[in-house]
């Protein structure tokens, strides 16, 4: 991780760049987090890939929920040559949760951001392929959202299969 | 009742086997057949379903369908306290357990600030590198089977019937031995473990030779392996690839080294490289693994430190048994942590290991309570999984089920 110092350093270079882009940095227990605005994801990640965060280690998401806005997602990047790691998190809303992809930087962002669109919703802009891909295709909901209840799916046997629906016709 | 018989025959006479769009040019059909492979094929090693697009033999584009086995582990995570997580996150890949368990606790270690004794980190090094041998011996096993190589398979299942037991001897169960915890590992190992351990270590290194003369003066398994599906670094990179098909291309890439954790840099060993990054490599990069694993084992044996096994923080590991009776602190910790467990301070952390398949990170989010408000595994087959299509394209179908083998993807894993 780049130490406290680095951190701003490089959200420095970022609001250079982009100047509304960044919003918040963070360094806590040896992890150095930078939070952007949703529509500035391309720009400085592109710019971040090309100053040496070259691998996307990985690409998840998270619900905020209470908290607005709700949807996070977060991309973990590796810079391999000076084995340093820096996250990039940005939020979206429910209402609008739309994040443009990283797919023609990283072929590799292909699945986690498939997953992040399964779980939570979050909409991929520009992605090739955004269809469910661990849930079935006819799945209804975000099933990682907070809100989105345990245990709220009615398992079927024999003294309810007649009641469920699409079982038995 | 004649006439529609001799109309069935005249119908009959006039199919002839000739390809109907028969490309006169090239003399090559231009027919693709779409052949849906799995999800119960014992050669997608789990519920892989793939959709491949053949043309002749040649495969010509493959889609993977995945979600057969997706369990909501992550989802189950966020309802149980920190310590009760273990368990379910375990059951993910489910041939490397104790890296999934490791991942976890690495992450609650860093969120917590709990320090792991020198002792238990030893401890937690011999379980992975042998469980790292257990999940290769899998792997060799099951990839020679889809070979065609038979008797390996049986020879690998008794090295890893070993590895099993010596886990039943040191936490009672074979698989999903949640013997790692927050802060340490369960249990000391026990008496007796040490002198099994070392008969282990001593006949290793001589079987994964065995298995190499078996394979390696085999012809049909060179044909299969060598020069087939090769992928550039520079695209595995791009793809995300980790682990030893990463290092099959040539790229020494390995956690354990570039950035170590559980006392991983205390230990002498070498990292397998590849050249080309086809299928022999990996095999070959795999195979040589077994015997950098053994090495890390011993010296961690040899130079096992004393001490205590898990952390003396009574805040988040269980007193000791015989506690409880004389002391009203530890029954109260006791009573605590089993009832509520313990409750973390709002953050987030990612803790990446390197697991038999390539970068296993743990992400969680605590949100002050004694439940994690978000795990997610980011699991090197998922990632993995994804350079399927780009090896594959434009080879022979054979290779592919060749290829599958050597990319060694847990589908417990995949789904999650």
């Amino acid at each position: 991780m780049p130490d406290a110092t680095g951190l701003e350093l490089i959200a420095g270079e970022i609001r250079d760049s982009a100047p509304d882009a960044v919003l918040a940095t963070k360094h806590d227990r040896g992890r150095a987090e930078i939070e952007i605005t949703p529509e500035s994801v391309r720009p400085v990640i592109g710019m971040l890939k090309e100053r040496g965060y070259t691998f996307l280690a990985s690409l998840h998401g998270l619900d905020y929920w209470p908290d607005e806005p709700r949807l996070g997602v977060i991309y973990e990047l590796l810079d391999m040559k000076t084995v340093d790691r820096i996250s990039i998190k940005t939020r979206v809303t429910v209402e609008n949760p739309t994040v443009a992809t990283v797919v023609d930087l990283w072929s590799g962002a292909d699945h986690p951001e498939r997953e992040v669109f399964d779980m939570f919703g979050v909409v991929f802009e520009g992605h090739p392929d955004l269809r469910r891909i661990l849930m079935p295709e006819d799945y209804e909901g975000h099933p990682q959202r907070r809100d989105f209840p345990i245990g709220g799916e009615e398992v079927i046997f024999t003294y309810n299969e007649k009641t469920m629906p699409g079982w038995t016709e | 009742m004649a006439s529609e018989v001799s109309d069935y025959r005249k119908q009959e006479e006039s199919i002839t086997l000739e390809r109907l769009d028969h490309d006169p040019a090239t003399g090559i059909s231009s027919d693709l057949l779409t052949l849906n492979i799995g999800p119960h094929h014992p050669a997608t090693h789990g519920v892989l379903r793939l959709i491949v697009t053949l043309e002749g033999e040649i495969v010509r584009d493959i889609k993977p369908v995945i979600g057969y086995v997706h369990t909501g582990i992550e989802k189950t995570a966020e309802q149980k306290a920190y310590w009760k997580v273990i368990p379910v996150i375990e059951r993910m890949d489910y041939l490397s357990y104790y890296f999934n368990a490791m991942a976890y606790c690495g992450s609650v270690e860093t969120l917590t600030g709990v320090e792991v004794p020198k002792r238990a980190q030893y401890l937690r090094v011999i379980h992975m590198e042998l469980n790292r041998i257990m999940s290769h011996m899998v792997w060799l096993g099951t990839s020679a089977l889809d070979l065609g190589a038979m008797s390996m398979f049986w020879y690998c299942f008794r090295e890893r019937e070993t590895i099993l037991d010596l886990f039943e001897m040191s936490s009672g169960q074979r698989m999903h031995t949640r013997y790692f915890q927050v802060g340490g590992v369960m249990e000391d190992i026990p008496l007796g473990f040490e002198k099994k351990l070392r008969q282990f270590l001593k006949t290793m290194p001589s079987r994964a030779d065995k298995f190499a003369d078996l394979l390696e003066n085999n012809e049909i398994v060179l044909q299969r392996l060598r020069g087939t599906c090769p992928l550039s670094e520079e695209r595995l990179l791009d793809l995300g690839v980790t682990g030893p098909l990463l290092r099959a291309a040539g790229n020494p890439w390995d956690l354990r080294k570039t950035a170590p954790y559980s006392s991983y840099e205390d230990f002498d060993f070498k990292i397998p490289v590849g050249t080309v990054g086809d299928n022999y490599d990996r095999y070959r990069v795999r195979h040589a693994e077994l015997y950098e694993s053994v090495k890390i084992i011993e010296q961690a044996l040899d130079g096992l430190p004393e001490g205590p096994y898990i952390t003396e923080d009574r805040k988040y590991a269980l007193p000791p048994r015989h506690e409880l009776a004389t002391s009203m602190e530890a029954l109260i910790h006791h009573f605590k942590l089993v009832t509520e467990g313990f409750r973390v301070a709002e953050g987030e952390a990612y803790y990446p290991i390197e697991s038999p398949r390539g970068e296993l990170g743990c992400f969680i989010r605590s949100d002050g309570s004694s439940k994690p408000a978000r795990v997610h595994m980011r699991d090197p087959s998922f990632v993995n999984l994804q350079a399927t299509a780009e090896m594959c394209t434009d080879t022979y179908i054979a290779d592919l089920i060749a290829t599958l083998a050597m990319l060694d993807p847990v589908l417990g894993g995949i789904d999650r």
